[in-house]
Parts: structure tokens; C-alpha cells; sequence
């Protein structure tokens, strides 16, 4: 027998959102692993502390001020906010919600969940780059910017698509299907993530040796490929507590629709995976373990725009796609374009997320969804990365961004923290100080 | 280069804006917001053409 769909909002939904929510840090804890296995040895204890510092600059920046400006308390989900009108309508920019917290206690229920699932999309965005700076970033730096990603940008983008800003005004103010439509953070977390990732390795540039004069780049492979993978099959508990909060989160989801978004997320995972291994094993006669995981993680990223309105066939075929596209964004960033990403993060966040909310305006069943979509990637490319870019520049050059020339050949664990993460191993010399 | 580059992106979001107030008809927004997203692509472009650096100069 199947039992009746519970109307939304009730006690259990409540219960059950919130047990999402508690298990959704897996998703950060995975990545953490994923960001610390694709760094070089030497810098792993560093990473894996940065990890840990910047989920709390993040969520810390996010309670005193953020919060404000992503605009969900007081009140519920989708709002206060400031709006200016311009050409007869109106654009609800920023939030107006309160400093420091406070209300909190008090705010319905649903403004609670909204801000909590808020407050782990920032800690998971403001880690996102600390991969692509890995072995030559300095932490008192990741930290100072985790400060501005966490605390401005993310908030800034949570308000124009969860907390009833112009993104989400879209659908009502100009007919795009539902507005612009990201249940799980594709957008606010994955994609500004990964164009902040982007805008730190232009400000920050490649590791030493990275790209040697008159030669192909230098390949510098993560130094522990069982931290990767099973940062993975730990990102996937978060990633499907997650997937599943925000759909009843941000649409309303009943608690029959769970099962679906579910397995959306798993096929779209697995997909991808599958989809990468073909290709890595076309490209380079093998399977590549961390262009893999790479893969996978771009799965989980594009389901998190697609599982909650897509089918599983289309599932299937978003997570395809995204697993073809990261390893060759990855070796196109390596080989043709001088990107040093460590982490593969602007492949696997930010393109296989943006490639998730064109998929959703595909899926959608509305009619003017995919402009709805098209208008909020032309935001993310048009503002957010340029905005990203201009903190990031302004604040290397108050606290410098890059280790000093001696230290990144130390290694940051020796050079920051004084010992290393495997004191007992012997470290072998790097190839590419010949 | 570089700065020129993300100084063309805002221009193609604004172009995209700019779509959809001034038109109703949804294949002119469509075509539109089109244009506006490829003259972002361009600044991204542009952008990380300047930004690639000189082989060798990462060499410490």
C-alpha cells in the first residue's frame, strides 16, 4: 500500500528537513578529503587544516553578515529585501535581513531551516577554491577571502534566487517559467564556488614549475588518490541529504518526490563517472583516478541543479554530459590554456554546474524556463566573476595571496605550520625543481 | 588584456537585461539574451588569454 502524501510543512517535514540537514556537511567533509588528496604531500596537513578554517571563517563571516544580505530572517524562505525600480519593475537586489542573527530563535521554522541550509552552502562554496590554490596559497589569506566569498558574494547570489531577489522575480515580473530555478545550490554554491576558484588562480597564478619554459606542462599529481575517492563516496551521503533539503526547502517538495531526486542524484553521479572513465580511458589508454573523481563530483554537481525537476532518463543523460565535458575542460585548462587547478574545481563546479542549470531549462516542463536559466548563467558569468575577481585583486594586494618563492618549495605544511602531515614518511624530491 | 576582458563580461549581462525589458516576444529576448551570453563568453576569452602566463615564468 502506498501510504499518503503528508502535506508539506507539517511537523514531519519539518523533522525530516532538518535531519537532511544535519547530514548534508558529508558533501563538505567529502570535498575536504577530495582537496587535501589532490594536493602535493607536503602541503596536506595545511590543506586539511585550511579545510577546517575556512567552514569557519565561512560560517562565522555568514551569522554576523551575511545572513543580512542573503535576506531570510526575519521572516520565511523568499524574504525582505531592497528593490529599486527601473524600467517599470522591480529589482529586489539585496536583502534586508537582520546583523549578527538576530531574530533567529524566534524566526518560523522554515527561515531557520532556510538559513541553516544557507550557512553549509557558504562553508561548502568558500572551500571550493582552497583546491585550486592548493601548495601555494597562504592561509591567512584563504581565510581573509573565504571572509568575502562567504560573507558577501554568496549571500549576495543566495538573495537573488532563494530569498526572493530578481533572479527568483523572473517568472512573475517577466514570464519566465518558475523564475530562475536552482534547488540545491547549483548556482549559489557550486557555480560561485568555482568562479572563485577561477578568479584566485588568475590572481594567484600557477605552482612553481607548473609550466616550464619550452615544454608541456609538468604533471603534478595528487599525492594520496584514496583521500579523493573516498571523498567521494562521502560527498554522496551529503550530496543526497542536500539534494533533497533544497527541493523541500526551496520548492516545496513533499516527501513522496524524495525517492526520485534520490536516485536523480545517484544516476547522475554514476553516469558521470561512467562517462569519464570512457574518456580518460580513450585519452590515455587508462582510467585517471582523480579525473574520475573529478567526474563524479561533476555529477553530483549538475544533479544539484537537475534532480529535483529532471526524470531519471534525463538524470542519466545531464550526468553523461557532465562527465564528458570536466576531464576535457580539465586537460584543455592544463595543456592549452596555462590554468593550474589543482583540484579540477573549475571543471567540476562551476562548468558542470552551469551546465546543470542550462540542463534544468531544458527539463522544465514551463515555457520560458531556459531564458529564465540563460539570464541567470549570464549573471553568474557577467557579474559574479568579475565581482569575485575585483575582491580577490583588491585583497592580495592588502594580504598577499601567494606563499613566498622559498616556502612553496618548503612545502606549506613546513613553511605554516612548522611539521609536516606524514613526519614519518620519507617526502621524495620533486621532479620539477630540476 | 586581462582587465579588458572582464570589463566586456558585465557588458554582455547588461546586454542580457536589456533583452528582456525591452522586448515582449519571446524568440527577439531569446536571441537577445543569446547575444548577451556570447559577448560574456568573449570577455572569458579575452580574460584568460590574458592571464596566461609566459611559459617559463612560473619557473622559480
Amino acid at each position: 500500500m502506498i501510504p499518503a502524501p503528508l502535506p508539506a510543512n507539517s511537523d514531519t517535514w519539518y523533522g525530516l528537513a532538518l535531519l537532511l540537514l544535519l547530514l548534508a556537511p558529508l558533501a563538505i567533509a567529502g570535498l575536504a578529503l577530495v582537496n587535501t588528496g589532490l594536493g602535493r604531500s607536503r602541503s596536506a596537513a595545511q590543506s586539511i587544516l585550511g579545510n577546517i578554517a575556512i567552514i569557519s571563517v565561512a560560517v562565522t563571516a555568514f551569522a554576523l553578515f551575511g545572513a543580512a544580505i542573503a535576506g531570510n530572517l526575519p521572516g520565511t524562505p523568499g524574504g525582505a529585501g531592497h528593490a529599486f525600480h527601473a524600467a517599470g519593475y522591480p529589482w529586489n537586489w539585496i536583502g534586508s535581513g537582520s546583523f549578527l542573527l538576530s531574530g533567529f530563535g524566534s524566526a518560523p521554522v522554515p527561515a531557520q531551516l532556510a538559513l541553516l541550509f544557507e550557512l553549509w552552502g557558504v562553508a561548502l562554496a568558500a572551500i571550493i577554491p582552497w583546491g585550486s590554490g592548493a601548495d601555494r596559497w597562504r592561509l591567512a589569506a584563504g581565510c581573509a577571502a573565504t571572509a568575502l566569498v562567504a560573507g558577501v558574494v554568496c549571500p549576495l547570489v543566495m538573495h537573488w534566487v532563494w530569498g526572493g531577489g530578481w533572479l527568483a522575480g523572473l517568472g512573475p515580473n517577466f514570464s519566465l517559467g518558475a523564475g530562475f530555478l536552482d534547488p540545491s545550490g547549483a548556482a549559489t554554491v557550486h557555480v560561485v564556488g568555482g568562479l572563485s576558484a577561477l578568479a584566485l588562480v588568475w590572481v594567484i597564478g600557477p605552482r612553481a614549475g607548473k609550466f616550464p619554459r619550452g615544454g608541456i606542462s609538468t604533471a603534478m599529481p595528487g599525492h594520496n588518490a584514496v583521500y579523493v575517492l573516498f571523498g567521494c563516496l562521502l560527498s554522496l551521503v551529503g550530496w543526497l541529504a542536500w539534494n533533497a533539503a533544497g527541493a523541500m526547502l526551496w520548492m516545496n517538495a513533499p516527501l513522496t518526490a524524495l525517492p526520485v531526486i534520490a536516485v536523480n542524484t545517484v544516476l547522475s553521479a554514476a553516469a558521470a563517472l561512467g562517462a569519464t572513465l570512457a574518456v580518460t580511458r580513450y585519452r590515455f589508454g587508462k582510467p585517471d583516478a582523480s579525473l574520475c573523481a573529478n567526474g563524479w563530483l561533476a555529477g553530483l554537481v549538475t544533479s544539484s541543479a537537475c534532480a529535483a525537476v529532471a526524470t531519471p532518463v534525463e538524470s542519466i543523460f545531464a550526468g553523461l554530459v557532465a562527465g564528458i565535458i570536466t576531464p576535457l575542460l580539465v586537460e584543455l585548462h592544463e595543456l592549452a590554456l596555462s590554468v593550474d587547478d589543482p583540484s579540477g574545481a573549475i571543471a567540476a563546479h562551476a562548468a558542470a554546474g552551469i551546465w546543470g542549470l542550462l540542463a534544468v531549462g531544458f527539463f522544465a516542463p514551463k515555457p520560458g524556463q531556459l531564458l529564465a536559466q540563460l539570464t541567470g548563467i549570464a549573471t553568474l558569468l557577467g557579474i559574479v566573476l568579475p565581482l569575485l575577481y575585483l575582491l580577490f585583486a583588491l585583497l592580495n594586494r592588502i594580504v598577499p595571496f601567494r606563499v613566498d618563492p622559498d616556502g612553496e618549495r618548503m612545502g606549506m605544511d613546513l613553511h605554516e605550520l612548522g611539521g609536516g602531515a606524514y613526519p614519518e614518511f620519507v617526502i621524495h624530491r620533486d621532479e620539477s625543481y630540476r | 588584456m586581462k582587465y579588458a576582458g572582464l570589463l566586456v563580461m558585465p557588458a554582455g549581462f547588461f546586454l542580457t537585461i536589456a533583452a528582456l525589458v525591452l522586448f515582449a516576444q519571446p524568440a527577439q529576448r531569446g536571441i537577445f539574451v543569446v547575444c548577451g551570453l556570447a559577448v560574456e563568453i568573449l570577455g572569458l576569452v579575452v580574460a584568460v588569454r590574458g592571464h596566461m602566463p609566459a611559459r617559463g615564468e612560473s619557473q622559480s
